[in-house]
């Protein structure tokens, strides 16, 4: 029997080598992939034991924070916003049951201090308890608080301001704004609001036709390609009939030899119509992607809830230089063109920074429990889509938008302004209710024009007001704001 | 001699013990874990005045197993622990009367029909009206007074003291008389009868129990004793048919035992209903890693609240805990450790002289084995997951009381094997992991 006995043995040992087999699979080779399954609750009920960081504005007030509840192993983490409804927007939320979106979900990695597993070892022997990092950002209180209050009184819309020269973010706001303190009671109300959709940022998921504000993209490709100067005459009629339907300008005035200043000027759109004509759909496109559209945003907000800005067919597809577009059209912000205030204002930007373009960016350092700051923002460039000459010219061209063009509203006193408006007709847009005289306004700009410390893109959704009635004057409060807190 | 060691293996055991608690407990951990020492002690020199030549790796083996699961089990809820440390007490209280009582354990064979039908007896006690208890869709328990047991835990050894005993006045006959028919050798059926009623057995207690775990630990501990006995492997081969058809049969007609299949092959299907437990048995194992969490730092409720991140923590899915809290390492560490006993239990077998003892430290450290596995292979999906304890480590007082006795049996079936063959000592002398 004996013979048999060590068998049974071997076989036994065949069988714990299966478990020990199974387990290894579990806990090491398939860890990862089971982590990620949205039936396991135990990585946010563990990170919620863990101390996250807090979350700052540029002058340290604090937007997000930790504080404890329960004791022992009850023991855990509940995010409190001091701020409510101003930071909803781009901040967005983390909560274990309603999970995390917006700038909290980007930076998570920080916020909970996630380490190399050497060192987290090492703090394991030591008995050090795992607490987050602080995430500093560069939103500023002031002009989030003034955007805000303007688009109350506008209606719905974005307002987005970045500082030209480094891609620091200090304004998104969207209205209506939510409170991300009611998440916890209220996300699914939120969530089904279709009328005002709270939770949707319009600052960068919002896609919305450009209206004239596009111009300065087309004006840019004419003269960084060459096939225009400042000083070219393009003569512009009152009507110009493009592929069988006429193309007009405001009130049918007809600019016989304008050039470029003029036409920014006053808007003009037949004068814009032929210049994209000229340009063809590679140049023009080419230029479009240089500022960044066609491509997800380069910001740091999770990549799903940022909308690239282009030329969308009927499935929401992105269209390219080599399909069948309306190029007058494209070139006056029309057809199917739609696109994020977060990326007209860095078409602002750009044109403010001497034609570089950088990378937007909302953080601006990570600080450490102890204080010690462990990572600072080093601003870098996206593109160069246009030259600094170039980039000189259009700003000429746009200051008279503001000077005596149709953009007088967003004029600070004592401050060079360039920017260019927008009115984007709407009309039988579902989300204004299917009114027939509902415009998008829109509004981007930069100053001081001949020393630029902020570029802002201003739209307000469903108005029946012009971008100067209702867009500039937002632009020119924020950029107020700024100026002065300097 | 045997007892260097012994002590090392204890002094190791409990300074491990130690260490974990001290982190969490204060000083009073430092008097329950002597308390524990003591006992320990006692029992140990008991068994080397009471049984000089029984294996001296055994029950230091099971007295880590039963240590490290006091502290798992204090580690969930105290007070569980409290239960489970009396359950330790009458445990071996029983293995000192077990060995006291049973010395000359040849009596078992004399009364084997009467053990067997007591053995059956209690399976079916659960059913029972005014004792019987039903528990997560199977009835396993039973509650007379203020006394709640699994008789399932006993009537295992009940069965195997049955079939050893049984086997031994049979295999040659099963030998001989085996023809083969169609190429396949089969047993002469009359005294293969037994077998049927004992497979009749088995897939009863499946539906009528409903307890898939019990009933493939007694199936397979059946066909291991078969194997050893008749060295005939055709044997097993048509006996593993036969279970896999009757256990066909009733996935596709009980629902209970066609549930926990298709839990097993599919636990997406409800991730918040049936298929918890696996999952998150799973769940908590992944977020163990090489080295798990530390000890005690796992979760096993939703913080906050009380509803269960891990079910039954302290019986079906401790396995899983001690992954989440000790990593790969911890559970390999386990695992090893039941190798260990069973490697023992098997050497027992071996040098065990007589029939009935061979199959008995078989038959007790195959069913011994086969547990650990049917609870660690449940709770890592490797088979449909089933309530049956991980021996010596789950909370639960039938499955700690159980077991002793069949240590004990070990024990003596170890001592009188040694004594008679005089090899104590060269034995002795063998590595720990010696065959």
């Amino acid at each position: 029997m004996n013979r048999q006995i060590i068998k049974l043995f071997g076989l036994v040992v065949v069988l714990f080598a299966v478990l020990i087999g199974f387990t290894s699979y579990w806990s090491v080779f398939d860890a990862e992939a089971l982590k990620e399954k949205d039936a396991n609750k135990r990585p946010l009920l563990e990170q919620q034991q863990i101390k996250r960081g807090r979350i700052l504005a540029a002058d340290g007030t604090v937007i997000a924070r930790s504080v404890p509840k329960g004791h022992g192993s009850a023991l855990r983490y509940v995010r409190r916003y001091p701020v409510g409804s101003l930071f909803g927007h781009p901040i967005g939320y983390s909560f274990v049951q309603q999970g995390d979106s917006e700038f909290e979900q980007f930076h998570n990695d920080e916020l909970v201090g996630e380490e190399s597993e050497f060192s987290s070892i090492l703090d394991e022997l030591r008995g050090a308890k795992r607490e987050g990092n602080d995430v500093v950002t560069n939103l500023d209180m002031a002009a989030q608080t003034t955007a805000l209050e303007d688009l109350r009184e506008a209606g719905h819309g974005a307002v987005v301001a970045i500082e030209p020269q480094s891609g620091r973010v200090l304004v998104l706001a969207s209205n209506p704004p939510y409170d991300p303190n009611r998440v916890p009671y209220e996300l699914s109300k939120l969530n089904t609001n279709e009328i005002e959709t709270p939770l949707f940022d319009r600052a960068t998921q919002g896609q919305y036709p450009p209206g004239s504000t596009f111009k300065v993209v087309t004006a840019a490709a004419g003269l960084e390609s060459g096939t225009i100067t400042p000083d070219t005459p393009i003569d512009a009629p009152g009507t110009l009939e493009v592929e069988g339907t006429p193309l007009e300008n405001d009130f049918g005035i007809s600019w016989p030899g304008a050039t470029l200043d003029t036409a920014l000027t006053n808007s003009v759109n037949t004068w814009f119509g032929q210049l994209g004509q000229r340009l063809g759909n590679d140049t023009l496109f080419e230029y479009m992607e240089r500022f960044g559209f066609n491509s997800t945003p380069a910001i740091d907000l999770p990549a799903d809830q940022v909308s690239k800005s282009g030329v969308f067919d009927e499935d929401e597809e992105l269209l390219g230089a080599a399909d069948p577009v309306d190029l007058a059209r494209v070139a006056i912000g029309q057809e199917r063109l739609a696109v994020t205030p977060l990326q007209m204002a860095e078409v602002a930007a750009a044109v403010a920074n001497r034609g570089k373009l950088m990378k937007p960016q909302i953080w601006s350092r990570v600080v450490d429990p102890d204080g010690r700051v462990i990572k600072r923002l080093e601003p870098s460039q996206y593109s160069q889509p246009i030259s600094a000459e170039t980039a000189e010219e259009l700003t000429t061209a746009m200051e008279g938008v503001v000077t005596e063009g149709t953009g007088t509203n967003a004029e600070i006193p004592g401050v060079p302004v360039a920017g260019k408006t927008g009115t984007a007709e709407t009309p039988g847009n579902e989300a204004c209710g299917g009114g027939e005289d509902e415009n998008q306004a829109w509004f981007i700009g930069f100053a001081p024009a001949d020393d630029p410390k902020i570029a802002i893109a201003a739209t307000v959704e469903c108005t029946e007001q012009f971008g100067n009635d209702v867009a500039a004057p937002i632009f020119r409060d924020v950029a107020e704001t700024i100026l002065n807190d300097e | 001699m045997g007892l260097v060691p012994v002590a090392l293996l204890l002094t190791a055991g409990f300074t491990a013990v130690f260490a974990q608690e001290n982190s969490q407990l204060d000083n009073l951990s430092l008097v329950y874990g002597a308390y524990f020492f003591a006992v320990c002690l006692a029992t140990h020199v008991y068994l080397r005045i009471r049984l000089p030549n029984a294996d001296p790796y055994l029950f230091p083996l099971v007295a880590l197993l039963m240590a490290f699961g006091l502290v798992m089990v204090y580690r969930i809820d105290a007070s569980l622990a409290r239960d489970q440390a009396n359950w330790f007490l009458l445990g071996l209280v029983l293995f000192a009367l077990t060995i006291q009582l049973l010395r000359d354990y040849d009596v078992l064979e004399r009364y084997r029909y009467t053990i067997a039908g007591a053995g059956l007896l209690l399976l079916l006690a659960p059913r029972l009206p005014g004792i019987g208890q039903q528990v997560n869709g199977a009835y396993l328990g039973m509650k007379i007074g203020p006394l709640a047991f699994q008789p399932a835990e006993f009537s295992k050894i009940c069965l195997v003291v049955f079939l050893a005993s049984y086997l031994r006045e049979h295999r040659e006959v099963l030998i001989v008389g085996a023809r083969r028919v169609l190429g396949i050798t089969l047993p002469p059926l009359k005294h293969f009868g037994p077998m049927l009623v004992v497979w009749g057995a088995s897939m009863f207690m499946l539906v009528f129990i409903r307890d898939l775990g019990s009933s493939l630990m007694f199936f397979a501990a059946f066909l291991a004793l078969l194997y050893v006995a008749t060295g005939r492997f055709s044997f097993v081969a048509i006996g593993m048919v036969m279970f896999l058809l009757g256990a066909w049969f009733f996935a596709n007609t009980v629902p209970h035992v066609h549930d926990r299949v298709e839990i097993w092959l599919n636990p997406y299907a409800h991730p918040q209903k049936s298929g918890y437990q696996i999952l998150q048995s799973i769940f908590a194992q992944a977020d163990g890693g090489l080295f798990g969490k530390g000890f005690a730092q796992g979760l096993i409720t939703v913080p906050g609240t009380d509803d269960a991140l891990l079910p039954a923590a302290q019986t079906d899915t401790i396995y899983s805990l001690i992954v989440n809290e000790l990593g790969l390492f911890g559970a390999c560490a386990v695992i090893v450790t039941y190798l260990l006993v069973a490697a023992r239990g098997f050497k027992i077998a071996l040098i065990a002289d007589d029939g009935f003892s061979k199959l008995l430290a078989t038959g007790l450290t195959a069913v011994f084995s086969i547990q650990a596995f049917v609870i660690i292979g449940g709770v890592t999906r490797v088979i449909p997951l089933t309530g049956v304890t991980l021996p010596f480590i789950s909370y639960g007082g039938s499955s700690i009381v159980a077991n002793f006795v069949l240590v004990a049996l070990l024990l003596l079936i170890s001592d009188r094997a040694r004594r008679e063959t005089g090899a104590a000592e060269a034995v002795g002398a063998l590595a720990l992991g010696g065959r």
